[in-house]
């Protein structure tokens, strides 16, 4: 089937069969390999994305069912070369290693800061508890994001 | 694959009635699991995420539709913790507790709930219309329910009698996106304690010896909490998998039932 | 030398960011799952459904008689070796009639797309006989041709006796490494029998030499190319999906892609060897380790892979870092029908020291001395020799330093909470406040920095400099560790100049790095940048007469004599350097001799809360100091810090591949739990800096030993609060309530 969506701004439309997950097509078929496949059941948040407004793992969304869907990959997160603040606050934090779970970390993390700009690092943790980091350990991304919090809090 | 996207529960019917094997998708939190694991490939799929009917909730229904999201800050006390705990946040952003309801896990997060107040699922076909279904008549084994093959899950229907008091827990072996090992909620209404349990048994249960043990008493000694605890224990029926043993499971529901007991009588 | 106050920026020492840092945040890094080629085929492979069973029928004209179908291949296409490994050639490359492991590898098929790719595979016909499968490692030991390596080693008087004795049996189970990015690789056929590949990996050049091998082709005819990777902590240590890519883009004469979903990636590398240790501890009455006596035995799974390496380490490292004259181990690997182990973070040592420091603990309590008193009573310091092999430590290691440090850092208070994301069982709101018993454990590890046994363990580096800048080059794989970095500060710190790529050379280009594992690349490939930087330094000023280089130039006494033009007149200069580790030596028929090529210490003191009716653990807290040598990038030196406890903790308290008659029971991110986000501990580190005597500015390897002794901490600390005995990891809720 055809599926016609709003990526990042950009309106595509793409064949596919309609069971695929929208992780499939955005990383196979649409040329936006951002979103990553680590676990396909939900399990590790790597393939996040924001769809309209919600947070979800879009390797659990059919893509026969986006159509005319709204989605927000990790690249159309930075405003062309300048990063997001998420990204400028994990990319300073040393938040990065193998970097396979950062951009769901960076997606989740702007759904959280876009709904609430001061959270506390025990909200931070919470609400990315559905991303699995190997590497990290978590601890420079919650330094990272904790003074992204501080910021806005002094704002 | 044939998609049909439903925007209110009548063309949901109609669709279904027209080719009963097609498969209702919600949230797509566990149809797209088996999707991924190459375990199965729909054929046609009835899009029920926009209806808005099922989305509506009010004293007396939860509509199948809503997303664990909204149902955490619900004002039913356990919905609204257990939810919390459903998957992560994202997974609880797409999921509904009409897709609880419907794959019928032994270890579904909402069941326990339903299971301590008395709910009853409302299901309804084009052909035969609508039933409400006892929850204990609607899960009949893991993962089986007695929903026809012309009929979907439209709402929960809440008791009148709704338990002011209520409390969850869930034993997982992480403080966050776990399956349940143990689940729990203990309800007080005036008729009393209701205990349910999930992950225990083949569907979600009641423990109506250990309910009974404990509705004899107006203030139960810490003796009758033990007894309840070792009752609830004798009562559920786990297994052993890769997940927990039956032994920790018969102990830990005691544990987690005298605990909720407690905070219901605090 | 002249003193200046020119100063490069982005030196050793300073928490440079990486390079590829911010490509990874925006999602334009290209990682291999991420890479495709013109006409493209896509690879699925057919597994056995069996830990141990016989082929009777193999038929894969089903598959081949599919659309879309492009190639179906089987052991009996295989042109060279039919069997690889890199220690020992025994796996065969598909299935050679009897399926060894379940989810060995039977077929593999090259399709238009995924999805027919997986179709194919399904339709291939394979019958089977199942046999019995072998399971039980101890029956193993009893069965011929099962061991796979067996370590003795007697040290000093083996009949002395202490006044004290404490003795017990520990367990630890399958843990997988889990990296984020699941084994994916791409295969690109030359058009004249050769292929590039790009595969996850940790080390291009011992893929290379099995492709060879296996492909029966010439050298130069396999390219294998280091390229983007989401983790390894050791899974890509060994050959997954290398050799099927390969042949399949031989036979199809086109480039052929295939990635690993979850599952298959469960059963697509090697784990953690499980293990099963007895000990005996015997000290005298002021707890002075007299003697200690053991026998390790690992379960290797199907093939050898890295198990004589690891049981090594197991062995060597069976008293961990304390001085004791008598010692006596058996140490053994064998081979079974469970999944196959090699390599994962720790290396051995992971198993030995849960043991050591759960004896050491075990000792302490019966002298009725401290858990820190006991280590440092028995601590092993620089000079002294290695308990078991005899080795004499050369080189930095403060042992009692790393304890003092960790005495130092202050201890959590003790908050009384009713927010259930700080109490154990987190979300669920199972635990009341009431019910949490608080413990602390430590843990003390000792391990060898990079290949040991006498290994030619070598990196090769090239630096350049050009017009543009520096070039580092190297076929080192940059796994996420940060070694990109480190390479860059220290050519900038050696030449002065700041602006340094480092350029990953495929292995027709560069040789050898050696693997990115053992804790070695800082050390080698470090190693190796620092002496190539430092002998085309030297070549320059000699060339141009002048006492300091700079980013514009040749200085003599502060005064600009040649500027980077000049110096490049006839092209880049450069300087290529193999740089080996001092020397190491096998040991003798009583496991005597000099190992190792260096070794570093690491102390960790763990915080637990308990929910002791439930047996529910929070790692609160774990404290950390770590013998560096010299930290070189300190924002990433304690990324690997916090990212090895995590794993650590997990094989505490969570992580296990549960795995019956040889299956895999929790082969995906539902069942086999990781750490989230609230399961982490906050975590406070010190680094203590002696320098080693060898590796760049004295650095030494540092991303082991946060995994190694931060889980007996965390179970030490668990004993604590509920006072029982632990002997298994990971801790399970019905261990620690006793059922």
């Amino acid at each position: 089937m055809i599926v016609t969506l709003k990526i990042n701004g950009e309106e595509r439309s793409v064949s596919a069969a309609g069971w695929e997950s929208l992780l499939n097509v955005l990383h196979d078929d649409l040329g936006l390999p951002g979103s990553k496949a680590a676990c396909e059941q939900g399990e590790c948040g790597s393939c996040s994305v924001i769809l309209g407004d919600t947070l979800v793992c879009s390797c659990l969304v059919m893509v026969g069912s986006c159509e005319g869907a709204d989605v927000t990959t990790v690249e159309g997160i930075a405003d062309g070369d300048d990063l997001h603040p998420v990204q400028q606050a994990m990319y300073e934090s040393a938040g990065v290693q193998c970097g396979f779970c950062t951009p769901g970390f960076v997606v989740a993390a702007k759904h959280l800061f876009d709904h609430n700009p001061t959270p506390s690092a025990i909200d931070i943790t919470e609400a990315l508890s559905g991303n699995i980091c190997r590497c990290t350990g978590y601890g420079a991304i919650l330094r990272g994001l904790v003074s992204l919090a501080d910021d806005g809090e002094r704002e | 694959m044939n998609f049909t996207r439903a925007t209110n529960i009548d063309e949901a019917l109609a669709a279904k009635n027209a080719d009963t094997d097609a498969e209702f998708l919600a949230g797509g939190t566990d149809l797209m699991v088996e999707v991924n694991l190459a375990h199965h490939r729909p054929k046609s799929v009835i899009g029920i995420e926009n209806v808005a009917e099922l989305k509506e909730t009010s004293t007396s229904r939860i509509g199948a539709g809503v997303t664990w999201d909204h149902l955490e800050s619900s004002s039913h006390q356990a919905l609204a913790h257990l939810a919390r705990t459903v998957g992560s946040p994202q997974i609880r952003a797409a999921g509904t507790i009409g897709g609880n309801i419907g794959t019928a896990s032994p270890a579904g997060d909402g069941l326990p709930w339903i299971a301590a107040i008395d709910a009853k699922i409302e299901v309804v076909s084009q052909s035969r219309g609508k039933r409400l279904v006892p929850w204990a008549q609607f899960f009949t084994g893991v993962k089986r329910t007695s929903l026809g093959a012309d009929e979907m899950v439209t709402a929960l229907v809440l008791p009148a009698d709704m338990p002011q008091i209520q409390h969850f827990a869930k034993i997982g072996v992480r403080s966050a996106m776990v399956i349940s090992t143990v689940s729990c909620v203990v309800a007080r209404g005036t008729d009393g304690f209701r205990v349910a349990l999930g992950s225990v048994a083949p569907t979600v249960i009641r423990v109506p010896r250990a309910e009974q043990l404990l509705n004899s008493e107006t203030r139960p000694s810490e003796a009758a909490l033990d007894e309840f605890a070792a009752t609830v224990a004798k009562e559920v029926q786990p297994i052993t998998d890769h997940r927990s043993t039956e032994a920790y499971r018969r102990h830990a529901a005691g544990v987690l039932a005298r605990r909720l007991v407690v905070r219901c009588l605090n | 030398m002249t003193t200046t106050s020119y100063r490069v920026a982005g030196r050793v020492g300073e928490s440079v960011l990486r390079p590829d840092g911010i490509p990874k945040l925006t999602g334009n890094f290209a990682y291999i799952s991420d890479l495709v080629a013109d006409r493209m085929l896509w690879g699925a492979t057919r597994r056995s459904p069996h830990a141990h069973a016989r082929i009777t029928k193999l038929d894969v004209a089903p598959a081949l008689a599919m659309a879309g179908v492009v190639a179906v291949i089987t052991q009996e296409d295989v042109p060279g070796n039919p069997r690889f490994g890199q220690v020992e050639q025994d796996q065969p490359v598909l299935c050679d009639g009897i399926a060894r492991y379940w989810g060995e590898p039977v077929s593999v098929v090259a399709a238009d797309d995924p999805e027919t790719a997986r179709l194919a595979a399904a339709a291939i016909v394979v019958e089977w006989e199942p046999l019995e499968p072998l399971s039980d490692p101890e029956v193993a030991v009893e069965t011929d041709g099962k061991v796979i390596r067996q370590i003795r080693i007697e040290r000093g008087d083996l009949s002395a006796s202490g006044t004290v004795v404490v003795e017990g049996t520990y367990a630890t189970a399958t843990q997988d490494q889990a990296p984020l990015g699941p084994e994916a690789g791409l295969a690109i056929p030359d058009g004249s029998g050769g292929v590039d590949l790009y595969a996850t990996t940790q080390w291009v050049h011992v893929d290379h030499s099995q492709i060879v091998d296996c492909l029966d082709v010439t050298p130069d005819q396999v390219r294998c190319h280091p390229a983007g990777i989401g983790g390894a902590f050791g899974a890509r240590e060994d050959i997954s999906l290398h050799i099927h890519l390969c042949l399949l883009a031989g036979i199809t004469g086109r480039p052929v892609k295939m990635v690993y979903n979850r599952t298959e990636s469960f059963v697509g590398h090697v784990k953690r060897h499980p293990s099963r240790m007895e000990y005996r501890h015997e000290s005298d009455e002021n707890g002075k380790l007299v003697k200690v006596s053991a026998r390790v035995l690992l379960d290797g799974g199907a093939y050898a892979h890295t198990s004589e390496a690891v049981v090594a380490n197991a062995a060597f490292f069976v008293v961990g870092p304390y001085n004791c004259a008598n010692v006596e181990v058996d140490a053994i690997v064998v081979r079974t029908n469970n999944p196959p182990t090699g390599a994962m973070r720790g290396f051995g040592v992971v198993q030995t020291c849960f043991a050591h420091e759960s004896q050491m603990d075990k000792l302490a309590s019966a002298i009725g001395i401290g858990p820190l008193d006991i280590r440092r009573i028995n601590a092993l310091e620089a000079g002294d020799p290695l308990a078991t092999t005899g080795q004499i430590i050369e080189g930095s290691l403060p042992t009692s330093r790393v304890l003092d440090a960790l005495e130092s850092i202050p201890m959590p208070e003790f908050e009384t909470t009713d927010d259930p994301r700080l109490l154990p069982g987190g979300t669920g709101r199972t635990t009341e406040p009431s019910s949490v018993k608080r413990g602390v454990g430590y843990g003390l590890s000792l391990k060898n920095l990079a290949f040991s046994e006498a290994f030619d363990d070598f990196a090769e580096a090239r630096v350049l400099l050009t017009t543009a800048g520096v070039e580092v080059h190297t076929a080192a794989m940059e796994v996420g560790q940060g070694l990109v970095t480190v390479c860059q500060q220290i050519a900038r710190t050696v030449l002065g100049i700041e602006k340094v790529a480092v350029v990953f050379d495929d292995t027709s280009k560069i040789g050898s790095a050696g693997s990115t594992s053992a804790s070695r690349q800082t050390q080698m490939t470090g190693g190796a940048v620092h002496a190539a930087a430092a002998q085309l330094l030297q070549k320059i000023l000699d060339d141009h007469d002048g006492d300091e280089l700079r980013d514009d130039g040749v200085y003599l006494t502060g005064q600009l004599v040649a500027t980077i033009a000049d110096i490049c007149t006839d092209g880049p200069i450069e300087q290529w350097v193999q740089f080996s580790h001092p020397p190491t030596e096998e040991v003798d028929s009583k496991g005597q001799g000099n190992p190792h090529a260096g070794f570093a210490v690491a102390a960790h003191r763990a915080v637990v809360e308990v929910d002791v009716d439930l047996g529910l653990v929070r790692v609160v807290r774990i404290d950390t100091a770590q013998d560096v040598g010299r930290v070189l990038n300190p924002d990433a030196a304690i990324g690997q810090i916090e990212g090895g406890i995590m794993q650590g903790v997990g094989l505490a308290v969570m992580e296990e591949v549960v795995v019956d008659a040889g299956v895999i029971k929790n082969p995906t991110f539902t069942d086999y739990l990781l750490p989230t986000f609230l399961d982490a501990p906050s975590i406070e580190a010190r680094f203590i800096e002696e320098p080693d005597h060898w590796g760049p500015f004295g650095a030494k390897g540092i991303g082991e030993p946060p995994t190694i002794s931060s889980t007996p901490a965390v179970v030490a600390a668990i004993r604590d609060a509920i006072g029982k005995d632990l002997t298994r990891v990971p801790v399970r809720p019905q261990d620690i309530v006793g059922l």
